[in-house]
């Protein structure tokens, strides 16, 4: 059934991983299945729902559709890695005061496209996160806390890069 | 009275395990020696199976075994909650588009699913039934033979509806629709089932684990305590992970094959699992001059599916409330449970209640044009007030529900002026608790003063762990972050009915919080064996213990009793729904869920787009238990109503009964572009209920009245009543072009 395995080298959470793959391997799989990193989920596995979501060299991408072979050097950041030893990232604290997790399974790929956002655009507007996260389906929030949430954790973060100046 | 814990936004349980990736869910859990089982589904609504050829399929790689239901001991082992219709594999025919047909279990997920393609299905098709005007056709035959398709009948009623009609100034007779709706939880159906024992243990995302384990017991005859399940925590359920699905042909393949067995289904496959029910709703309302209500005439005829699941209880439950939220003299009431050749239907957040709260309310906002009243004075005229009787003989109602609708309206600027293309509407949302339900907690002290609960709800994200360690953290004075809850082990977690019907806060938190007063019993008696003393002697006040000039913390009672580090105090609580002898449902309501939504919307008129602006709710909840969980609960129960009320549809080709839009692309839910621009809510609290600290059942309530709250809005925006859901722009559109024409030939 496999047609070739490849060798790829790439970093996941700062970690630098070497694992065999095959051609129709996704990067989502190999996280869950062959690095046993299983806070990444996955739904529909088809682009659909955002729960495989996670940054692909600073960009937020569904790493359900992207192909393991190619991410060959890059570096990848999931849920996982998004918290240090100084703490939770702002958007998982967000996440928490604003009450935007319920069930939690869309939370991982939720946070992840939010941070793919608030990389791009430190200060995005109610439309722009809305916008953002369009490819995010959640099922028991209603969204309006997602929203707040992120709005709140731009904040922080702006507040913290201005007293860091 | 002032809380600690109760009221407050306490964390979440467990929310940092879910924002850090940490939290595990059914498809993260793996055992070793796992077989993973795919199913063969059937392409055809209904047929004969004239043969099905597995041999390529077995020559493969990785393939262990091939299950057909004729390879199964006869009699077909079945399942099910309501009827044990159920097969394990069909047997012989087919009965819905995605039916199971086959299993292949193999060593990997991906040699499963692959392997399937290699099996060939002979199939002799037959006619097929897809709607409710079918189903009733007699020319068909039957899906489950017998006379019709009319699989239950519920007749409710009282006082005389033919006199009531004669007297009425007003009547007006109209049929609403409510299509099928896929719950679409965001965590796709799975389970896992593992022999132990002689039996088996079930890892699932269940909503009802004993539920669960008596049905999987039942079918394949095995005795309660030989069936252990071990309830995860559920992205996301919504009535849809409540009964049976998949775990009972899991467990007998783990049986039959004597090693672990994951079903793992992808997201397609969950549109083959369950709906919720589409309904056709017949309505004549009575009302006299004054726009009072005098009768209500319905027939509700529920579209059910293939198989019985749990639909035959919704159809009976919300027929039993089909009068609707106002003071109705005189009722008359038809429920039916309809089969079809269609994915079979369950309980859905609400439990059959939107469909006919789209009618009741579509039917007062009529009125109320026809009256040229207001159309919040038509609902504060026919409103009862606390006390009333609503349904005789059943609880009278338990709410200020006139403060929840003059709050939803103030909410709303009612009366404010409007631009031309808006419109704004408000919606009632009521159903009941389930009556004679059980829950059983335990509540164990442990020797350093830390607490743990056992019970048998599911975590689905509704927030009842975080709930109940609020109420022991509460009632036994420990900090909150003391507290641990395990919930949904069978073989763990005593008796619980189950996790529906808004009823966990009020079912299991009342047996919580007796636990915890056992508990504190046990402490005093404890306490005064410990100082020699009587038990009316001794004090327990915010976790210190007095006993005469003694002082004692719980710790120390514990270990000063049971001996340095031993011991725990347990306590055992319960709660008993009313069981009043020959009550139509087998007892009585334990509360009344209220709720009041409301809509503000523009209309594009040359388009038929329709914006919502703003949705509002005022929900009479009794007791505030965790303000941040329950204002999630307000805000998702609406958007999943406004999902609803605007897109949702579950479409079957009329020609083949085939679903034509299961899958994630061409089933829209709402997404964060979909949602109103602005929100606001109010939760009442009288501390009225019949839960721990007044509180009453909440969470569905939000999903119930959004189709009427957005259908009234642009009936007020429009002059177009829609009668059928989703109100979608193109429908409006056409809708809006009928009315002109209709306006430039009269
Ligand atoms: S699982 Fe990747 S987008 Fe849905
Ligand atoms: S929190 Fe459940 S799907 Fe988003």
């Amino acid at each position: 059934m496999l047609e070739y395995e490849k060798n790829i080298r790439f970093k996941v959470n700062n970690r630098e991983y070497a694992v065999a793959v095959s051609a129709d391997e996704s990067l989502a799989f190999v996280l869950r299945e062959k690095l046993g990193l299983t806070g990444t989920k996955i739904t529909c596995e088809k682009g659909e729902c955002g729960a495989c979501t996670v940054l692909l060299d600073g960009r937020a991408v569904d790493s359900c559709l992207v192909l393991a072979p190619d991410i060959d050097g890059c570096e990848v950041l999931t849920i996982e890695g998004l918290a240090d030893d100084k703490g939770l990232d702002a958007l998982q604290e967000a996440f928490i005061e604003e009450g935007a997790v319920q069930c939690g399974f869309c939370t991982p790929g939720m946070i992840m496209s939010a941070k793919g956002l608030l990389l791009e655009n430190p200060d995005p507007s109610e439309g722009q996160i809305k916008k953002a996260l369009e490819g995010n389906l959640c099922r028991c929030t209603g969204y309006y806390s997602i929203v707040r949430a992120v709005r709140s954790a731009a904040k922080t973060i702006r507040e913290q890069a201005s007293e860091a100046k | 009275m002032s809380h600690k814990v109760i009221g407050k936004s306490e964390l979440r349980a467990r929310v940092i395990d879910k924002v850090t990736g940490v939290q595990k869910y059914a498809h993260d859990r793996k055992i070793h020696g796992m077989l993973y089982a795919k199913l063969l589904r059937s392409e055809h609504a209904r047929a004969k199976i004239l043969s099905i050829d597995v041999s390529e399929t077995l020559k493969l790689y990785g393939v262990v075994a091939v299950v057909r239901g004729e390879d199964i001991e006869k009699p077909m082992p079945r399942f099910g909650s309501v009827a044990q219709d159920q097969p394990l594999l069909a047997d012989g025919e087919v009965k819905y588009h995605g039916e199971p047909v086959a299993a292949v279990v193999a060593q990997t997920y991906e040699i499963a699913e692959a392997a399937l393609k290699t099996i060939k299905v002979e199939y002799a098709p037959q006619p097929s039934v897809c709607t409710v005007e079918e189903a009733l056709n007699q020319d068909i035959p039957p899906v489950n033979g017998g006379e019709s398709n009319v699989f239950r009948q519920f007749d409710f009623g009282w006082g005389d509806v033919e006199e009531a009609e004669k007297q009425s100034h007003y009547v007006l007779r109209d049929t609403y629709c409510y299509p099928m709706i896929f719950h679409f939880p965001i965590e796709n159906y799975s389970c896992l089932a593992a022999p132990e024992d002689g039996g088996v243990v079930l890892y699932s995302p269940i909503q009802h684990p004993h539920l669960l384990r008596r049905v999987v017991a039942d079918c394949l005859k095995l005795p309660f305590s030989k069936v252990r399940v071990i309830g995860e925590e559920i992205g996301g359920a919504f009535g849809g992970k409540g009964y049976a699905k998949a775990e009972p042909l899991a467990a007998y393949l783990a049986l039959k094959l004597r090693t672990p067995v994951k079903i793992a289904m992808d997201m397609d496959e969950g549109f083959f699992m369950a709906r919720r029910l589409a309904a056709r709703v017949d309505i004549t309302t009575g009302f006299d001059e004054n726009a009072h209500i005098t009768f209500q005439n319905i027939i509700a005829d529920y579209l059910i599916g293939a198989y019985a699941d749990a639909a035959p209880r919704v159809v009976q439950k919300a027929g039993y409330l089909s009068g609707g939220p106002y003071r109705t003299p005189h009722a008359k009431m038809i429920a039916r449970a309809i089969h079809s050749n269609t994915v079979s239907s369950t309980a859905f957040r609400g439990f059959g209640m939107p469909q006919l709260v789209w009618a009741f309310e579509q039917q007062m906002n009529q009125a109320a044009l026809h009256f040229g009243m207001d159309t919040l004075e038509i609902r504060r005229r026919n409103l009862p007030y606390k006390g009333e009787t609503l349904v005789p003989g059943d609880i009278p109602v338990d709410g200020d529900w006139h403060e929840v609708l003059d709050k939803a309206a103030k909410l709303l600027d009612w009366g404010k002026k409007q631009k031309p293309g808006q419109g704004k509407s408000l919606a009632v949302g009521i159903k009941t608790g389930i009556p004679n339900s059980t829950s059983n907690a335990i509540v164990k002290l442990h020797s350093d003063g830390s607490v743990t609960v056992n019970a048998a709800t599911a975590e689905m994200g509704q927030g009842a762990r975080t709930v109940f360690a609020q109420i022991a953290a509460e009632k036994l004075c420990v900090p909150y972050q003391l507290v641990s809850v395990i919930l949904s082990d069978t073989g763990a977690a005593p008796y619980d009915t189950s996790t529906a019907g808004s009823r966990s806060t009020v079912s299991m938190g009342t047996a919580v919080e007796k636990a915890c007063e056992d508990v504190l019993l046990q402490v005093k008696e404890l306490a005064a064996d410990l100082a020699g003393m009587d038990i009316e002697s001794i004090e327990v006040n915010e976790g210190v213990i007095r006993a005469g000039e003694r002082e004692m913390t719980y710790s120390q009672l514990v270990q000063g009793t049971y001996g340095p580090n031993q011991g725990d105090i347990v306590g055992r609580g319960q709660f008993r729904g009313d069981n009043t002898k020959g009550h139509l449902l087998g007892g009585m309501a334990d509360f009344y869920e209220f709720i009041i939504v409301g809509a503000a919307v523009t209309v594009d008129e040359k388009t038929g787009k329709i914006d919502v602006d703003k949705l509002v709710s005022a929900s009479d909840i009794g007791k505030v238990m965790n303000h941040l969980q329950a204002k999630g609960q307000e805000e998702g129960g609406m958007i999943m109503g406004l999902g609803q009320a605007m897109m949702e549809c579950m479409r079957y080709d009329p020609a083949t009964g085939r679903l034509l839009n299961g899958n994630p692309l061409d089933y829209c839910v709402p997404t964060a572009m979909d949602i109103s621009d602005e929100v606001a809510g109010v939760l009442i609290e009288n501390a009225d209920g019949p839960g721990p600290f007044g509180s009453k059942g909440m969470g569905e309530g939000p999903a119930i009245p959004v189709g009427p709250a957005v259908g009234g809005a642009v009936f007020d925006a429009t002059g177009v009543m829609l009668r059928e859901l989703p109100i979608t722009s193109e429908k409006l559109f056409f809708a809006l072009k009928d009315r002109d024409k209709n306006k430039s030939v009269s």
